[in-house]
């Protein structure tokens, strides 16, 4: 395996309020290889915005208490100091956010944006400049770029303006894109667009790619690794293929069982799951999950899980304190479409004969 | 499901008229046209923005049709009409076998006793200051119904009871409830005047996934306890198709395609319903890699909406007849009916991965 391009260790990332202290980030650790693309997922107030901004230093000017490290090519990003870490920002590490209208300074012509990126980290004269933010536009598929390089964002449509969101990304060929749910303003046609695009890029150009999003549609799509996150911690981690053949957490069988498919018909019936996110504040004790979980028992109150391998499948991480074959049991009773009630019941009667 | 007007209805039910056959709305050639102005005085106009251009559809009593399309399609602006906020610029529009594309004044307002809407953003749709007691309780007050004090806030308990939520809470203020909590406080206050018809508007697009299943799921219950009559609007095709017996699909003002959630999903004949479906990723990687089919371009604008069929700029399959000829919404003999002169071949919706024989249900 080839050495990890981001390394994230126990990070945590807190924020002082007047309600106490919010746990955004509560030790977390992942790793992404140089051109793969890892997929984080999670509901809003998972963490999974917040440790990606701590990625580039976005977080240290709101106050936020951070630890653990984040290694970028050996060298560690808390601590380095801003002016180094504004050199690495935009350069090696580029991001993409949710909203491209908000992400794009509605004054400036939109090449003008493109070339100030370029001129933040190389000496390059405007005229050079001017023609390689041409070739950026044409690059992420954006029809006449020559004459389309002056004009302002209002100008561009919504699939558009991320289009320019990623050429700006792209400008000093980062070795790493972070997109922070890069889709989710847009419409499913274009979302398809920019998905393709990504991809594409990532081919050419061999970026790896950290994909946020809560849409499982677009990590199953986009990801060879998935990180799925819930109140500030990871709950499980594996390759993509393994999330959704062999999920073993009980919150990412209640994802998966709580979307609507296409191909479904209206006879299947969804099954969501209970109650509502925790308070970062003050969140559930042991078990940040045991408060929906249909399979919580009263230990899981007190005892905190660790994210541990999976038996058998060294890359798959899971941090659960049911046993193995509790969960694999369970996961097919789901899988066949029973609900929880059904599936413990099950499980019950097993262990009894 | 229960046919509507046949169950026995309790206190928090919602009773239909029971006239089996004819449809609860009907729609025909509905024109909503935006003017678009020049100057501050006398205002010239220039041109219109043709929001929606010639639909014509029915909702059948008890049924959900589902409105699909993307941004600036008209499927808002459609739901709009039908709640009579805003007036058609043309077309005609009957109500429970009324004309209602003119009324004015007391006749509006008995109208809007029975057309409810929930809308998308459980957060701007409350009204901060109020009690959820009192924002359930506002369509009584604005109908002149129960005025008794406590005769109200007992039927404003049922409805919290019937949508899931505490009775207990009825002094508490928005702010104290989460978004999946606040978009049940919007569907007891769209069911309080027992409405004929329901229209959501993207109920569930600003919610997290795992409470979108919940409030899905209540709407679905809802449904069947009292036979609802639902347009259900949202670009999420996903959740259209769990919705909804009836699907339209909408593009630059009209409807494209329109049919049973059955027929439009597994042999969809437009190509832009056909796009629409196959732009949709597949939450399971080992289905990953069917023929998508992508858009090039983007929606042209409904200002200026291109001649004839108004997707042949941007259609695959397009012709010369595509940007000469308008091609009728008809029947193409595969359930459906379709606004295209050059449906597509059940050999292309297999090859764009989407015709699934149904015994192919997955598990998950």
């Amino acid at each position: 395996m080839a050495d990890a391009l981001l390394r994230v260790e126990d990070l945590r990332v807190e924020y002082p309020s007047e309600d106490g202290i919010v746990h955004a980030v509560d030790g977390i650790t992942y790793q992404v290889l140089p051109g793969k693309t890892l997929g984080i997922v999670g509901e809003s107030g998972s963490g999974k915005t917040v440790s990606s901004l701590t990625t580039l230093g976005l977080t240290r000017r709101q106050g936020a208490r951070i630890s653990g490290r984040i290694l970028f090519e050996g060298r560690d990003l808390v601590t380095l100091p801003e002016g180094e870490l504004r050199a690495i920002r935009g350069n090696e590490i580029a991001m993409i956010f949710q909203d491209p209208l908000s992400a794009l300074h509605p004054l400036y012509k939109v090449g003008k944006q493109l070339i100030e990126t370029l001129q933040a980290h190389k000496d390059i004269a405007s005229r050079q400049a001017r023609a390689r933010a041409v070739e950026l536009l044409g690059l992420v598929g954006i029809p006449d770029p020559s004459r389309r390089v002056d004009e302002y964002p209002h100008e561009f449509s919504g699939g558009m303006r991320q289009r320019a969101m990623i050429a700006m990304a792209l400008a000093n060929d980062p070795k790493l894109l972070i997109a922070d749910e890069p889709t989710t303003a847009l419409d499913v046609t274009v979302q398809a667009q920019i998905l393709a695009l990504m991809e594409r890029l990532q081919k050419e150009l061999g970026m790896a790619i950290v994909i946020i999003t809560h849409d499982l549609g677009v990590v199953a799509e986009m990801a060879d690794d998935i990180a799925v996150m819930y109140a500030g911690r990871i709950v499980e981690t594996a390759s993509a293929e393994s999330v959704f053949s062999g999920p073993q957490h009980p919150y990412t069988w209640g994802l998966l069982k709580s979307i609507p498919r296409l191909e479904s018909d209206r006879a299947h019936e969804l099954v969501p799951i209970p109650g509502t996110p925790p308070s970062l504040i003050r969140p559930p004790s042991g078990c940040h999950f045991h408060p929906r979980c249909a399979y919580a028992q009263p230990d899981h109150a007190r005892i905190d899980p660790a994210l541990e391998p999976v038996p058998g499948e060294p890359s798959h991480h899971v941090a659960c304190l049911l046993t193995p074959e509790e969960r694999k049991q369970l996961w097919a009773e789901l899988a066949a479409g029973r609900v929880p009630e059904q599936a413990l019941a099950a499980g019950a009667g097993e262990r009894a004969s | 499901m229960a046919e509507p007007g046949t169950q026995s209805m309790q206190s928090g039910g919602i009773v239909q008229a029971a006239a089996p056959g004819e449809p609860l709305v009907r729609a025909q050639n509905l024109t909503k046209h935006f003017p678009i102005t020049r100057g501050v005085f006398l205002q010239r106009s220039v041109g219109a923005v043709k929001a929606v251009d010639g639909v014509s559809f029915d909702v059948r009593r008890g049924e959900t049709l589902g409105i699909v399309g993307e941004t600036g399609c008209g499927k808002s602006t459609t739901a709009r009409l039908v709640m009579r906020l805003l007036e058609s610029t043309s077309g005609e529009l009957t109500f429970d076998g009324q004309d209602i594309t003119k009324v004015k004044g007391a006749r509006l307002k008995a109208i809007r006793r029975d057309v409810q809407m929930i809308f998308q953003d459980p957060y701007s749709s409350l009204n901060p200051r109020k009690t959820i007691g009192s924002i359930i309780g506002e369509p009584f007050a604005i109908h002149g119904l129960l005025s008794e004090k406590g005769e109200r806030r007992k039927a404003v308990q049922e409805l919290m009871e019937t949508v899931g939520l505490n009775p207990e809470h009825y002094n508490r203020y928005p702010h104290e409830f989460s978004g999946g909590q606040r978009q049940r406080i919007g569907v007891a206050r769209a069911l309080a005047l027992k409405p004929k018809l329901l229209i959501a508007d993207e109920p569930v697009s600003a919610l997290d996934v795992s409470i979108q299943a919940q409030v899905l799921n209540l709407l679905r219950d809802l449904q069947r306890q009292f036979g609802l009559t639902l347009i259900f609007i949202a670009h999420d095709l996903s959740v259209v198709r769990h919705m909804c017996d009836r699907v339209a699909v909408m593009y630059l003002g009209r409807i494209v395609e329109i049919g049973s959630g059955d027929d439009l999903y597994s042999f969809p004949r437009h190509p832009y319903t056909g796009a629409l479906l196959s732009a949709v990723p597949v939450a399971d990687p080992s289905r990953h890699g069917g023929q998508r089919r992508l858009l090039t371009g983007d929606v042209p604008s409904p200002a200026n909406p291109p001649k004839a069929c108004r997707f042949h700029t941007r259609c695959p399959k397009a012709q010369e007849r595509c940007s000469v000829e308008d091609p009728p919404l008809e029947a193409k003999g595969t359930g459906t009916l379709a606004a295209c002169h050059f449906p597509l071949s059940g050999a292309e919706v297999e090859q764009m991965g989407l015709a699934r024989p149904p015994e192919t249900a997955p598990a998950g």
